[in-house]
């Protein structure tokens, strides 16, 4: 027996989801999804189970981290289900609630040391050089005012404080 | 002359640099202006950073945006990942003002404010719509004879109502743009399905990542060709680093570089050393 939790359902819509209720679940989404081939993820039933609100079963199932965000099922949606935007919601969740995983940490913990996700190294270093490129690219990693404009944004929007 | 705030982002600075540096020549022979967006920071990428929190997504995004708009320049990006976050947030940013206003109490902490003025534009489209075909064919100094797998990726086109550049299910730009070069553009099954990379997965769901990328070289090998051309550093990434496991050994191009062959760039420029797959062509 299922009990709906609207409250879940409105949680996903104020996270950007609120196109969620629209679906009648026909199941475009889930035979057009290039990861659901391989993974055991089901769009629609995960669309379903954010209907009815049902929040352990969809920020605890590692089935929405198998979204590769391609859009095929949102482009095919015979409703406009912003099927990608559900699932960032879904995540968002997630996040809030503590589920991470250790390499989405990785790649969160390089944009807040560097403010890129990737860091430079000896070897970009050397190729840039000889490409008559400056040995870091002129961004943040390369002006430490706008590397601290950009902390200060990673402070205050909490996103040191999310990855932990 | 046409000009554009250049965004590099990180895969294509910090991986791959002859993107970058094939980019920087092929525009300037094309007689478009590119100006560094100093102090940028990563889009950030809608992978893992938009999925943690939208509101850092959001803000991070939209100093990206306050910045070109400070320079009075539409963004220029070679990365659909980059792409996709920027347009994306430069949407949501122009569609709702109560947003906007949100991530303007966000920016003033930092002194910064952005009024919604500022386009962002993939390069592939400024190349097909702004330069235009008989411009690039024209720059062409040694035309190209190879069979080229054409890789549009996912966040270039898509979502297709909002970007509106081509039929996202059966496009032509990319396949047009490579057979200005002389190459050609063969066909195969499945042309648009994701590389594999995105939304997190090349991060922690590698091996998933990898089988789209193997049905996807599969299809590519059966469609004849022998090259793969994008216009993403991620998906570029994705085939060249991920190939050499599974059996395949396509050269992987960004489009900038093929560019970079057809103009007579300097191979060394290119900086086709770094790819993981070698590029002999």
């Amino acid at each position: 027996m299922v009990t709906p939790k609207p409250e879940f359902t409105a949680e996903i819509a104020a996270n950007g989801g609120s196109s969620l209720m629209l679906c009648f679940q026909c199941g475009t989404c889930t035979a057009s999804c290039p990861s659901g081939k391989n993974t055991a993820y089901r769009t629609r039933k995960i669309v379903r189970a954010a209907q009815l609100g049902l929040k352990d079963e969809t920020i605890n199932s590692e089935d929405i981290w198998q979204c590769t965000t391609c859009y095929t099922c949102s482009e095919r949606c015979p409703r406009d289900v912003q099927i990608v935007d559900v699932i960032t919601a879904l995540r968002n969740i997630a996040v809030a609630n503590g589920k991470l995983y250790e390499g989405h940490k990785k790649v969160a913990a390089n944009l807040i040391k560097v403010g890129h996700t990737v860091d430079n190294n000896d070897k970009i270093k050397a190729l840039r050089k000889e490409l008559g490129l400056p040995e870091n690219p002129p961004t943040v990693m390369d002006d430490a005012k706008a590397k601290a404009d950009f902390d200060k944004i990673i402070e205050i929007t909490g996103f040191k404080k999310l990855v932990g | 002359m046409a000009k554009y705030a250049f965004f590099l982002g990180c895969i294509a600075p910090l991986r791959y640099p002859g993107i970058e540096k094939s980019t920087r020549e092929v525009f300037k022979a094309l007689g478009v202006e590119l100006v560094d967006l100093k102090g940028a920071n990563c889009c950030p990428a809608p992978g893992v950073i938009k999925s943690f929190s939208k509101t850092t997504w959001l803000a991070a995004a939209a100093r990206n945006l306050a910045l070109a708009e400070k320079e009075g320049l539409d963004i220029v990006t070679i990365c659909n990942g980059c792409y996709g976050s920027l347009f994306d947030a430069a949407h949501e940013l122009h569609e709702d003002k109560n947003l906007l206003a949100d991530v303007n109490k966000i920016l003033a902490e930092i002194g910064m404010k952005y009024s919604g003025g500022t386009k962002v534009r993939h390069f592939a489209e400024v190349l097909f719509k702004e330069v235009g075909i008989e411009a690039i064919k024209a720059a062409v100094k040694k035309p190209v004879d190879l069979k080229a797998a054409a890789f549009y990726g996912c966040h270039f086109l898509k979502p297709g109502k909002i970007k509106n550049l081509d039929d996202p299910e059966n496009p032509k730009i990319l396949d047009e743009l490579i057979t200005a070069t002389g190459a050609t553009s063969m066909p195969r099954l499945q042309k648009m399905m994701c590389c594999g990379a995105g939304g997190g997965l090349r991060s922690q769901f590698g091996e998933t990542a990898m089988k789209l990328t193997k049905a996807n070289l599969e299809n590519m090998k059966a469609g004849g060709a022998s090259v793969i051309v994008d216009v993403c550093p991620f998906c570029h990434l994705q085939f060249d680093a991920g190939q050499k496991d599974i059996g395949f050994n396509f050269p992987v191009l960004h489009l900038s570089q093929l560019y970079g062959i057809a103009f007579g760039m300097n191979a060394k420029d290119l900086g086709l050393d770094v790819h993981i797959t070698p590029v002999k062509l």
